[in-house]
């Protein structure tokens, strides 16, 4: 099991080794995004701009236009929110070739609390013309779609997870945008539907649900944008109700997604749809198990959200009583 | 605390202690046990990382009980990993992302000046030296020195290091004094881990009532930690247990010394 962080890191010193044009730009958290091991293993493809998110974005995009392909560092929360005009304008507007690696994705970024936690880079970013907007579910995955967007001839935003988790994938995967992805078949009851890292938390929750008597199946969907619309669709359909579950807000994530695509098509056979993630409200500081407690993310929890779902009865054992300040969600 | 919460940065907070005792023990006029007094000086932390320096001041002046200290990070508790205003009674601000607390500070301090009619009442806005890379400090910068606002106190924790190494070599700052007086600014340069000039340090900038004044303070990052001092990878680490002993012994050593 290896933390995608690590895998891009490798990824691309092997890319800067392979093409002088390709380069890291970090804004001072090289140990934490692992752009650390090509500033170690090809200094020539590190560029140092200090505690400047804003700078960062504008340089990378400078680099572009002279026919280089840049690729930035630091946490993706830094990206979405602090230099968000910069990408907006300079990246999406122009359609620079600027690969954005978001890492400390999503709510698990080691206690550091709501601060640090993205849990709206998907919704801003889909909204984004132009922008291609990925999620990869495990080390191989990372791998497969790091060296993708190296070669893509135009912006993309990549989810990049603090931690490890089991992967779903093996390591000959090959990346196709738009593609979803099986990861579990059956589901005569439920589809899950998942992106990012929780992918391989749901494909646990579907043994989970498995073992109490319900069958479901998972897909994966690591391409928020693009998306093959019908595929998915054609994926969820046949059973009465779609979870989706990701690690981001509710609103315009992935459970957005999904609405948009089944609203539009107006099926009235269409399944009904539940969300899961983080509800209209922020998180807080805590260690990852309590967090995926809390926040309705972990294998048992979501399990259990989609028995409810089912209108089974809730089991009481997994109940959390824990008073959170910032607001109640999941 | 940190070896507890078993996440959390370590040299900043330690480099800034100093600083803090003096500030909350002595320079701010304060109430722990009321903390939205009004006639209140301010505190705002802009390097939020630092935050357990800044609960185990206030837990020492009693804004809450010190047993409270152990929930750092925890699930449910106040004390989160960076300072989250709304919390903890007694946090003025909320930070983490770096490099906006002046801002606050600078907006504070004119209203109370010119709309409370309150030039007496002074913010302090603790800040990293490499939280200095930010514009966002510097087009504060400009703001307070335009407005002369005599009653903004910033305090640069001049410890040489960020995450990636020295200062110096990821983004130089060279000439900070300079900087500072060019934007305006009436400049101290102190040893930050000297009570007695951080006192003098801080009188003298309440003695300026014309224009904004900077205290840069050199600190030594994971101050009174053989093992931590200097060394920049101290900045998000946190001991083990055996290192957590050895640090707060050589910590109680020194203290019973000085
Ligand atoms: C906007 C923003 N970018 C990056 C970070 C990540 N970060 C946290 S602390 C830090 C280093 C800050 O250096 P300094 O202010 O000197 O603090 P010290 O390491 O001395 O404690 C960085 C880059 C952040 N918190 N906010
Ligand atoms: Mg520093």
């Amino acid at each position: 099991m290896t933390a995608q962080r690590k895998v891009w890191g490798d990824t691309l010193l092997e890319l800067t080794r392979e093409d002088d044009r390709v380069v890291v730009l970090d804004a001072d958290l090289a140990t934490s995004t692992m752009a650390v091991t090509v500033a170690e293993g090809n200094p020539e493809a590190f560029i140092q701009v200090g505690i400047a998110e804003q700078n960062l974005v504008g340089m990378a995009f400078g680099l572009s236009t002279m026919g280089y392909r840049p690729w930035l560092s630091t946490f993706g929360v830094f990206l979405t929110h602090r230099a968000l005009d910069q990408i907006r304008m300079l990246v999406s507007q122009t359609g620079a070739p600027v690969r954005i690696a978001a890492a400390y994705a999503g709510l698990l970024n080691g206690s550091s609390g709501k601060t640090h936690q993205d849990i709206e880079d998907l919704a801003i970013m889909r909204a984004m013309p132009g922008m291609t907007v990925l999620a990869p579910a495990d080390e191989h995955e990372a791998r497969a779609i790091t060296r993708w967007a190296a070669e893509h001839d135009g912006p993309v935003y990549i989810r990049y997870a603090r931690d490890a988790v089991a992967p779903v994938f093996d390591a000959d995967y090959v990346f196709h945008p738009g593609a979803v992805h099986r990861l579990r078949d059956g589901g005569g009851d439920v589809t899950l539907v998942s992106t990012g890292v929780q992918s391989s938390r749901v494909v646990e929750a579907a043994e989970l649900l498995a073992a109490r008597g319900v069958d479901a199946r998972v897909v994966h969907v690591p391409s928020l944008k693009p998306v093959d619309g019908d595929a998915l669709l054609a994926a969820i359909s046949g059973v009465g109700t779609v979870v989706t579950v990701e690690d981001h807000s509710v609103i315009n994530g992935l459970g957005g997604l999904v609405a948009e695509l089944i609203a539009e098509r107006g099926d009235p056979d269409a399944p009904r749809l539940h969300r899961v993630g983080l509800a209209d409200g922020w998180s807080e500081s805590a260690p990852n198990a309590f967090l995926l407690d809390r926040y309705g993310l972990s294998a048992e929890r979501v399990a259990e959200q989609v028995l409810e779902a089912l209108g089974h009865s809730p089991s009481p054992s997994a109940t959390v009583t824990v008073t959170a300040p910032g607001g109640t969600v999941g | 605390m940190l070896e507890n919460a078993r996440s959390g940065h370590s040299a900043g907070p330690l480099g800034m202690a100093d600083l803090l005792a003096v500030l909350f023990g002595h320079s701010l006029r304060h109430r722990p046990e009321q903390p939205g007094w009004e006639d209140r000086d301010v505190f705002l932390l802009s390097n939020g990382h630092t935050a357990p320096v800044l609960y185990a001041a206030m837990a020492h002046t009693g804004y809450f009980p010190t047993d409270e200290l152990m929930t750092l990070r925890r699930l449910g508790s106040r004390l989160q990993g960076h300072p989250e205003r709304t919390a903890l009674p007694g946090l003025e601000n909320t930070s983490g992302p770096l490099g906006s607390g002046l801002s606050q500070g600078a907006g504070w301090a004119q209203i109370v000046r010119d709309l409370d009619g309150r030039p007496d009442r002074v913010v302090y806005v603790m800040m990293g030296d490499g939280e200095l890379n930010e514009g966002n400090i510097w087009e504060a910068a400009m703001y307070a020195a335009k407005y002369r606002l005599g009653n903004l106190i910033g305090i640069v924790d001049r410890n040489f290091i960020q995450i990636d190494g020295d200062t110096e070599d990821v983004m130089p700052l060279g000439d900070l004094a300079g900087k500072w007086r060019t934007f305006g600014w009436h400049v101290v340069d102190i040893d930050g881990n000297d009570i007695a000039a951080i006192v003098e340090a801080v009188d003298e900038c309440r003695r300026v009532t014309d224009q904004p004044s900077v205290i840069l303070a050199r600190t030594v990052p994971g101050r009174g930690v053989p093992y931590m001092e200097h060394d920049h990878t101290w900045h998000g680490r946190v001991p083990t247990s055996e290192q957590a002993d050895i640090a707060v012994a050589a910590l109680t050593a020194e203290g019973e010394t000085r």
